[in-house]
């Protein structure tokens, strides 16, 4: 105790808890929501769809970056976000692969069955080129 | 000596009480969520946001930007990337133009309960004598697209220069736009930095006359009890 006193000084001691108290409130004041854990493993998908719309990268490195989240969320047992599957399907048939095409759209419909009408949109209009 | 340091913590002591009061209060109306809890729509279409600022980057930046807060809102969220493609490969290219589309021809192709109508006002930096400021500002309308009617809208900006006149929201509030700055100042796209803040702030579900949660969240229906 002595050595306490001598390291922080005489008023440390008795002030030093108010503050601590006072910066725990100050720094959960405006937090609403519960803590939680996200819905879905993100990795840099946004970014990714950024770089999409830039035209920046083509369909290979685009599944290589979207393959990588794929992985990594796999890996720690969480959920892709909306339209992963979706836009890695496209990609697939970006370069010809028709098999991973048709797979990873119908994941997509199987994760989120409110993308149903979308995905049966984009499939036949695959089939009709 | 002592009655300085008395001094200095009483000070402490009263900013911090100021930063306590001060930083929650809002003085904005409720929202009338009663068209909202009635619709209770599943999915959201998200439109390419129609650009009123000179940087032609908006659209896109702030496109790619929705996903995350509505997805992590409950919401299943059409891949905006596909959704935008489908309308360049139907001749629609300008966001007015598809803003203007009908509720059911958008409706028959994407099968989305509902879309959101995006305005981005603000996306750029201005720069004055001493100091520039990157400022993002954009509004959304959530619409339903089976019966037509206005869900919700909503109205967010962010600016690089928040830190600077301690604009409210609290000691957390000033720590991220000390870090919003500091990422500003060293990234390239100053805009699209400033922009992640707004749209998280636009279209997060529980934050004040916000989006509600949608069916995937485990707060959907309840938000009477978590949140504002």
């Amino acid at each position: 105790m002595k050595d306490f006193k001598k390291m922080f000084g005489k008023q440390s001691i008795g002030r030093s808890p108010l503050l601590v108290v006072f910066s725990a409130i100050t720094l959960t004041a405006c937090v609403t929501n519960p803590q939680r854990q996200p819905l879905y493993y993100w990795g840099d998908f946004q970014d990714q769809q950024y770089t999409y719309f830039k035209g920046e990268k083509g369909p290979e490195e685009g599944i290589l970056a979207l393959e990588k989240i794929r992985e990594e969320a796999s890996s720690k047992g969480r959920n892709v976000p909306p339209g992963l599957m979706a836009q890695l399907g496209i990609f697939y048939g970006m370069t010809g692969r028709m098999d991973r095409f048709e797979e990873d759209l119908q994941a997509e419909k199987r994760l989120f069955p409110e993308s149903s009408t979308y995905v049966n949109f984009l499939l036949k209009k695959k089939q009709e080129q | 000596m002592k009655n300085n340091r008395n001094k200095s913590l009483s000070l402490i002591a009263l900013s911090v009480i100021g930063l306590l009061v001060g930083g929650c209060a809002t003085t904005r109306q409720p929202y009338d969520y009663s068209a909202f809890k009635e619709a209770r729509p599943t999915s959201i279409l998200v439109l390419p946001p129609v650009n009123n600022s000179p940087d032609i980057n908006a659209t896109h930046s702030v496109m790619s930007l929705t996903t995350a807060p509505l997805a992590e809102a409950g919401y299943y969220v059409f891949p905006v990337t596909l959704v935008d493609e489908t309308f360049k490969q139907n001749g629609l290219t300008t966001p007015a133009d598809i803003h203007n589309l009908p509720a059911e021809k958008l409706q028959t192709i994407f099968g989305a309960d509902a879309a959101l109508y995006i305005t981005v006002t603000k996306y750029g930096t201005s720069y004055a004598v001493l100091s520039s400021e990157t400022r993002v500002t954009a509004d959304a309308k959530l619409v339903d697209l089976r019966t037509q009617k206005t869900l919700w809208s909503g109205v967010a900006t962010a600016s690089s220069a928040e830190g600077n006149n301690n604009s409210g929201g609290g000691l957390l509030g000033m720590l991220i736009t000390a870090a919003i700055k500091q990422i500003v100042e060293t990234a390239t796209d100053h805009g699209r930095v400033v922009a992640k803040t707004t749209s998280l702030r636009l279209l997060s579900a529980g934050t004040y006359n916000g989006i509600l949660y949608g069916p995937r969240s485990p707060y959907y229906v309840k938000e009477d009890k978590v949140g504002p």
